[in-house]
């Protein structure tokens, strides 16, 4: 089999890019600690509503500006719904479906993950930037997938 | 043997040889001819539900109350992803392979045509379903939302017509093969036959999931489903799909680009390498679409990201080959200036336009999918309308304009008629507001997800937000994308009834290039699928088998059905 020089350079200079491009994904993932939510944990998605994560659910200081929410996505809302937190906290959010799989997008914000039914994800974020950012499904999950939103606004 | 040429007919002797065709059963150009024609239908209705969203989603437009904006997404995606391009690759490759291996075995033609039927039933069945409201699941049909069961079956008997036709190439090539011995396959037929292998890869997990465990749950005779493990097997299907797309354009790219501009195929081997590394890396690529789904650990997703990078390599090879055989074909008229080469393409002949700017569009299209492949740099663009701008380019514009190139010689070569300069024209004019529209829709498409608009939604304000209302102007601009698609089509179907129908009879060559260099032939080893097919099933297993162990073992028990609507 014969390979043109220019085509070795050419893959050589190609594959060394690509793994570039891996070894900078690697840092970040494992060292920056940047990777993808997650999560692993099942749950039974007909007990969503009534186990004790989301049961009381609710805004929950748990260090200084540091917060906890767990929020059940579900067909065509998120609960609870509106936030309101001061600039610079820190939010974890903790989200289940009972029904379909959704999505969980904040945006103006890298939160995005996906909550399948049977799973639980959890995904951080720390609000920086006052305002007031849209929470979105962006995974179809029924004929009433586009009124599926709420808000989260940042003092 | 002259390698590509017409080969010495697989059936010589038969009773078919009065109703030949340049060497070749008219039965097999009727088996083409069929595939097509149902390809053509799928383009025009997918077509029109296509330019309907463009205009709901916008606004422009709102729906009478007996069909909602899912179902015509659902018609879209299903009519176009699956059974445009099922269809229209059976039709050609079937019809290539024929042409390169002198005829397709009495066998073929019966599995083809079984295959055939049961593919256009499946269709019908899906589509009644789909148009009527029962079925407004998405062409990904994510459970545990669930149609109506009969919709699954629909899927179901498409699945297993297209398995047949695989079954149908893969005794031609081992007909061909046995009669051949100590002979390297013709390049296309080793092309199509890698695109029905890498069929039979995706059907199997597609099979599992639809037959094993949706249908039994729609029709209640099981409670529960897993969406995880459903979702894990439809991208193991639903990414092949994409590489099926992939490797039916690039084998005009490969074998009949060469002989359009006039030059030779750059190197018989480096082609079969890349098709083979695309069949033996491709299916773990599917689990980048789940990239922010639970369950999986970091640590696999990461394995993952690296399996999915590896089919970026037979693209680059493929880069480097296409421009190196335009420029030998230049240098081979004598052209010795820097690029002079590039100016003497065949630029007015519209089978060579629509390739190559398909070409074109796979430069952002594959830069697209590396961004989208990228771990955690996948939250950024993730299910945003990013993703829908990046399938419009791959699929809508790299895959579809080489249809379309392909069947400007495809149509007159089963039709025994011929391309005139009339319809030429209106072929180049065609690719350019093919190109334009995909341009504006895709460009406003990738802009809008990076401000966050999500893909596969129907119109809203989300109450009049502020954040909302910025992505309205992107919208407006996708729908006017839309309508000059729209126009590319009816171009496309008129020019298409003209070549089956109308256009002057006379003998359209099927372009299969030769090779530049006798050296560059590949060793016959490439000939044994089943290295391949192995190595493909080990790499299938580095990815798949402990994720679908966690599933399966994870304790999860299941969703009932919640039926759409």
């Amino acid at each position: 089999m014969h390979i043109h020089r220019y085509e070795k350079v050419w893959l050589i200079i190609g594959s060394l890019i690509l793994l570039i491009f891996l070894i900078i994904l690697a840092i970040q993932t494992f060292f920056l600690e940047m990777g993808p939510p997650s999560h692993a944990e099942t749950i039974d998605p007909q007990t969503v509503r009534d186990s004790e994560i989301f049961a009381d659910a609710g805004l929950k200081e748990i260090g200084e500006n540091e917060y906890e929410i767990a929020i059940i996505s579900e067909m065509f809302a998120f609960q609870p719904g509106d936030l309101e937190i001061p600039a610079g906290a820190t939010v974890h959010f903790t989200l289940a479906s009972p029904d379909v799989t959704h999505g969980f997008k904040i945006t103006d914000t890298n939160v995005n993950v996906m909550v399948v039914p049977g799973h639980i994800s959890k995904v951080s974020h720390t609000f920086d930037e006052p305002g007031e950012y849209l929470i979105l499904c962006n995974e179809y999950c029924g004929l009433g997938h586009e009124y599926m939103a709420s808000t989260i606004t940042v003092n | 043997m002259t390698h590509l040429t017409d080969a010495s007919a697989l059936h010589k002797g038969k009773a078919v040889d009065a109703d030949l065709v340049a060497g070749i059963p008219r039965r097999d150009f009727r088996l083409s001819m069929a595939n097509l024609f149902i390809a053509f239908a799928a383009l025009l209705l997918g077509g029109i539900a296509g330019l309907l969203q463009g205009f709901v989603r916008s606004g422009f437009l709102e729906l009478p109350s007996w069909i909602s904006y899912y179902a015509l997404l659902t018609a879209h995606g299903v009519l176009l992803v699956l059974v445009l391009s099922s269809f229209f690759s059976i039709g050609y490759l079937y019809a290539g392979t024929s042409r390169v291996l002198g005829g397709l075995a009495p066998k073929t033609i019966a599995f083809g045509w079984t295959g055939f039927g049961l593919m256009a039933l499946g269709t019908a069945i899906a589509a009644f379903f789909i148009l009527s409201g029962k079925a407004n699941v998405l062409y990904t049909f994510y459970t545990p939302m669930q149609a109506n069961p009969w919709f699954y079956v629909g899927l179901a008997l498409l699945v297993v017509g297209i398995l047949l036709n695989c079954v149908g190439m893969f005794i031609t090539y081992q007909s061909w093969r046995k009669q051949n011995p100590g002979q390297l396959t013709p390049l296309f037929a080793f092309f199509a036959n890698a695109v029905f292998v890498l069929w039979v890869l995706a059907s199997l997990f597609i099979a599992v999931f639809v037959v094993g465990m949706v249908i039994p749950w729609a029709f209640g005779w099981v409670p529960t489903i897993d969406p995880m493990i459903g979702r894990t097997l439809f991208w193991a299907f639903g990414h092949t799909l994409v590489n099926i797309w992939m490797l039916t354009s690039i084998s005009a790219w490969y074998v009949s680009m060469p002989k359009i501009i006039g030059g030779k195929i750059f190197s018989d081997s480096l082609a079969r390498v890349a098709v083979v590394i695309l069949v033996v890396a491709n299916v773990p690529g599917g689990f980048h679409h789940q990239i922010l789904d639970p369950g999986l650990s970091v640590e696999l997703k990461f394995l993952h990201v690296i399996q999915t990078f590896m089919i970026i390599f037979p693209s680059l090879m493929t880069a480097f080959a296409m421009l190196a055989t335009m420029e030998r074909a230049g240098r081979s008229k004598g052209i010795t200036s820097l690029l002079g080469w590039w100016k003497v393409l065949p630029w007015r002949d519209a089978r060579f336009f629509a390739l190559i700017v398909a070409m074109f569009a796979f430069i952002p299209a594959g830069l697209g999918g590396i961004i989208n492949a990228s771990n955690q740099v996948n939250q950024v663009v993730h299910n945003s309308i990013w993703v829908t701008g990046h399938l419009h380019l791959t699929v809508g514009t790299t895959v579809m304009l080489t249809f379309f190139g392909v069947s400007y010689w495809l149509i007159p070569f089963l039709t025994g008629r011929t391309m005139t300069k009339t319809l030429n024209k209106l072929a180049i004019a065609q690719t350019i507001i093919w190109a334009s529209g995909m341009l504006l829709m895709s460009g406003a498409m990738h802009a809008n997800g990076l401000l966050g608009s999500p893909r596969r939604t129907a119109n809203t304000t989300y109450n009049n937000h502020s954040e909302a209302s910025g992505w309205a102007i992107y919208e407006t601009i996708m729908a006017m994308g839309g309508v000059i698609l729209f126009i590319g089509i009816l171009l496309l179907i008129y020019i298409w009834v003209q070549l089956a129908f109308f256009a002057p009879k006379g003998k359209t060559e099927f372009p299969i290039g030769e090779d530049y260099n006798e050296k560059d032939r590949s060793p016959l080893f490439m000939d044994r699928w089943s290295i391949w097919v192995t190595l493909a099933f080990l790499s299938i297993a580095i990815a798949y088998v402990i994720p679908l162990w966690n599933f399966s073992t994870g304790h999860n028990p299941g969703s009932p059905p919640f039926l759409m609507p």
